[in-house]
């Protein structure tokens, strides 16, 4: 592809982008050439000193050709509105069997962690035909996770874990830009997404050393920082089991009722006082500035599979 | 100047210019003219530094390395760009200036209704506008003119907290303008004039000043939480506090969607005017032209969140969001259609204003067409912070507010200095204008396609072509807007005199000598006829009386 004008086109995201790009593209002429012929004609043909007579344009007849153009643009306003929501709606969820990629990003890197736990930064190997979700989380300011070639974007905004996913289509190595500004070196917090053949993609995780996946750094620190202790099943202190919790419905002290999602498990760990479990005491030690950045994905990581666990049983 | 002219007879009364001539007495004037004449001074100041951080940012862009200044200097000046811009020149530009200077001749008032509270305003934008040029001397501020937090709450080291607070302070100049406006078109219109005939400039002004009220407190409450959190680390924005760094764009859009509004709608007041006078006709379906301004101003309240499709906003809240986006393109596009009808069957000239009025359908359209590819979200998941959304709000505000701005500042300069300018080298520029502006702009659609992310002080090999011609553009907008500053100066030392009407148009300030007295009328005009009676409804236009003859200086008598 023409790398001068056109991005590559590496995702099953791209070839749908573009090809409501170019209808749109297509559209726009159309009302250019018609908003551009119509200035130009009624210049030359209306200029001062031309003798053409200059009917006047009844009443009537000026309302008529109003509300002729309010429909057609209401009718192309919501046309490309629903045209382009059923392309969104279509995407907003990830395929169940996505491969799980975290990637935290700082002050101005990217520190990619595959589903095997391999570790990258400011690199990201995935391999083609298979959905892939990245988990985004921040450790300082909103950063923003940008691959052209595949058409996908997200905000990675700290304090909460936000995903993006897709499927690649076409191996080869496409840039990474992080496009939400976030300080001196925002220009070059860049890096590369290479996409392979399952084959090669398979062949290259065999060449990196083994690391430990997000969850199981999670498990790791789960007895470490001594949350075990008290949410193990064998524990005497009167705590939630967080086995099968991930994803349930939760009733609160306070009576409302909250879904255990990332968000609320990571404020649970940070903020235990603000949102107290229906039947618990409020006994749980804040881990603001005990856990270390990254940490708290890991828990969250390792209790998502908590949940996995629950509900398959 | 004085009270009599060359041949020393006395005249009736001196114009506005002739009132005085201390500094004193402009500096304590309460005459709207003067007012907007001193708006018009600062302006003029501020767009020279917010374009001088223009030149050096299409300079350092010219390559793809990082090579001209450091990273932190290009992302101060990219600040200083757009603070100073939107702020100091978009937001104020043709209310404050145009619309101050003429808002009361146009509906035959004397003057504002609140005068001292007019004055006030410019006092009160000189002090914000010196607070923020004072952050930016010190050594700047890094934020972007949006400010998003934690970054300016928590991360920057920069003067955040003085460039807010000079935001924070010139908002209450803006307020106190539209406040002046509302009320002045409620209470001040002369005898006969109902809002239906009311010049769909005044009815862009009106419209504006009530966006303005109601939306600029919101930008104040968001500034102010971010100099609170800054100075007292109150957690508003701190994720660690428990508190969301969202809220924050959802406040800033709150206010800086519909202050994209707030720049555009007197523009299409100022382009209305001039293309009925320089076509001698009626405007194409008033009305209409009435309730597509003011549904603009109610709608642009309801879009923010177009601006958020990727901050993690939930996918419904989005759809809403664009389908609102998509529904303002309606009464945006009958105005564009609207201005196209208008020219038929008319007796077109093409004038320096009329070009630049012509200048602005075009970029306009542009503007609001690729506006709808960003109000589609998978489309602006792409394009999202990448220079399609610079080249976009570019063809919008300067491609078509500046435009219309200096279609504005021709079509009234003979009014406001009672002088010709060369209408030749006026040409000229519109023209370069217009070229320049498409050449610097329109390359950047295609970076932004191609995923050149905004912000970027330097940037991969692969966009260099693009960005090449982009700041070659530059250099000839640049010369573009330089050139009136010279034919405007030739003018107001040795231009023609005008005449109280040059264009023969038929809006009320004409009818006052050129330039106004110091009340604007003589006796207040009483108006009996609807808006752009270039002819009657059921009657064909007519050519102007007269070819348009300028007055040659040899024939012009001098003030001495």
């Amino acid at each position: 592809m023409n790398r001068a004008a056109l991005p590559d086109q590496a995702s099953t995201q791209a070839v749908a982008f573009d090809q409501l790009f170019w209808t749109m593209v297509g559209f726009s002429v159309l009302i250019v050439l018609l908003v551009g012929a119509l200035i130009f004609v009624f210049s030359l043909r209306f200029r001062a000193r031309t003798g053409v007579p200059r009917k006047s344009v009844a009443v009537l007849e000026s309302r008529r050709v109003e509300i002729f153009w309010t429909a057609a643009t209401a009718f192309f306003a919501v046309f490309f509105f629903w045209y382009t929501s059923t392309v969104t709606l279509d995407t907003v969820e990830a395929p169940p069997d996505a491969m799980e990629y975290h990637v935290e990003a700082k002050q101005w890197m990217w520190k990619t962690r595959h589903p095997s736990g391999v570790r990258e930064i400011n690199a990201m190997h995935v391999p083609t035909g298979r959905p892939v979700t990245v988990f985004l989380n921040s450790q300082d300011v909103i950063h923003s996770f940008f691959v052209p070639a595949f058409r996908i974007k997200k905000d990675v905004v700290p304090g909460r874990t936000s995903t993006v996913w897709f499927e690649a289509t076409k191996p080869g190595t496409y840039p990474l830009f992080c496009t939400e500004y976030c300080g001196t070196n925002h220009a070059v917090m860049t890096g590369e997404v290479t996409v392979m053949t399952p084959a090669d993609y398979a062949a290259w995780l065999e060449t990196r050393a083994e690391g430990e996946t997000l969850a199981a750094t999670g498990a790791r620190l789960f007895t470490e920082a001594g949350c075990s202790g008290c949410h193990a099943e064998a524990s005497q202190v009167h705590a939630p089991d967080l086995s099968g919790l991930f994803g349930r419905d939760r009733p609160l002290a306070n009576g409302d009722i909250v879904t255990a999602d990332t968000a609320y498990i990571r404020d649970a760990i940070l903020l235990p006082e603000r949102d107290i479990a229906a039947g618990f005491e409020p006994i749980m030690p804040n881990f603001t500035g005990i856990l270390e950045d990254g940490e708290v994905e890991a828990l969250v990581a390792y209790i998502r599979t908590l949940g996995q666990e629950g509900l398959g049983q | 100047m004085s009270a009599t002219d060359a041949h020393g007879h006395i005249e009736q009364e001196p114009d506005y210019l002739g009132a005085g001539h201390s500094i004193r007495s402009w500096l304590l004037t309460t005459d709207h003219k003067r007012i907007g004449i001193l708006y018009l001074g600062t302006l003029i100041i501020f767009f020279l530094i917010g374009g001088a951080a223009a030149t050096f940012i299409r300079l350092e862009l010219a390559t793809p390395e990082g090579d001209l200044v450091t990273a932190d200097t290009y992302n101060r000046l990219f600040t200083l760009h757009g603070v100073i811009m939107v702020w100091f020149f978009l937001v104020p530009a043709v209310p404050s200036t145009l619309g101050n200077f003429l808002l009361p001749l146009a509906i035959g008032a004397r003057d504002m209704a609140f005068p001292k509270l007019n004055l006030a305003s410019w006092y009160i934008n000189l002090a914000g506008g010196a607070l923020a040029l004072a952050a930016l001397l010190l050594g700047g501020v890094d934020t972007g003119w949006t400010f998003y937090t934690p970054y300016s709450s928590l991360y920057s080291n920069s003067y955040v907290t003085l460039a807010a607070l000079g935001v924070f302070i010139a908002g209450f100049s803006t307020i106190a303008t539209g406040l002046n406006f509302i009320v002045t078109v409620h209470t001040h219109r002369c005898e006969g004039l109902t809002w239906m005939r009311l010049p769909l400039f005044v009815w862009s002004l009106y419209a504006t000043s009530i966006v303005i009220v109601l939306a600029t407190p919101a930008l104040a409450i968001a500034l102010l939480m971010v100099v609170m959190e800054r100075l007292f680390s109150l957690g508003l924005f701190d994720p660690a506090q428990g508190g969301d760094p969202i809220l924050f764009q959802h406040i800033f859009w709150f206010y800086s969607h519909p202050a994209v509004y707030i720049m555009i709608l007197p523009g299409f007041g100022v382009v209305t005017e001039v293309l009925t006078c320089f076509s001698r006709r009626k405007v194409f379906g008033y009305e209409a032209m009435v309730f597509a301004i003011l549904g603009i101003a109610l709608f642009g309240f309801f879009v923010w969140g177009h601006h958020m499709f990727v901050s993690g906003q939930s996918a419904y809240a989005s759809l809403i969001f664009s389908l609102l986006s998509f529904l303002i393109a309606i009464p945006s596009a009958i105005k564009v259609f609207n201005w196209s009808a208008t020219l038929y069957g008319g007796h077109i000239t093409f004038e320096a204003s009329m070009l630049y009025a012509l200048g602005f359908v075009g970029l306009f359209t542009l503007g609001g067409l690729t506006g709808l590819f960003l109000a589609s979200i998978p489309i602006d998941v792409h394009m999202h912070d990448t220079y399609f959304v610079t080249a976009h709000f570019h063809y919008i505000m300067v491609g078509g507010m500046v435009s219309a701005f200096f279609a504005g500042l021709h079509f009234w300069w003979p009014k406001i200095t009672g002088r010709m300018y060369s209408e030749l080298w006026a040409r000229l520029a519109a023209l370069l204008m217009f070229l320049g502006f498409n050449f610097t702009f329109f390359p950047q659609f295609i970076l932004g396609y191609m995923g050149m992310p905004r912000r970027y002080h330097s940037y991969p090999p692969e966009f260099e072509m693009w960005n090449v011609l982009s700041s070659a553009g530059a250099v000839i907008l640049a010369v573009a807007y330089l050139m009136p500053i010279v034919y405007f100066s030739v003018s107001l030392l040795r231009g023609p005199r005008a005449g109280d009407n040059p264009w023969q148009a038929r809006g009320l300030e004409w009818q006052t000598s050129s330039p106004p007295p110091r009340e604007n009328f003589g006796p207040l005009p009483v108006v009996t006829r609807e808006p752009y009676d270039y002819h009657a409804a059921d009657e064909e236009p007519t050519a102007r009386e007269g070819e348009l003859n300028f007055p040659t200086r040899s024939e012009t008598e001098f003030r001495e």
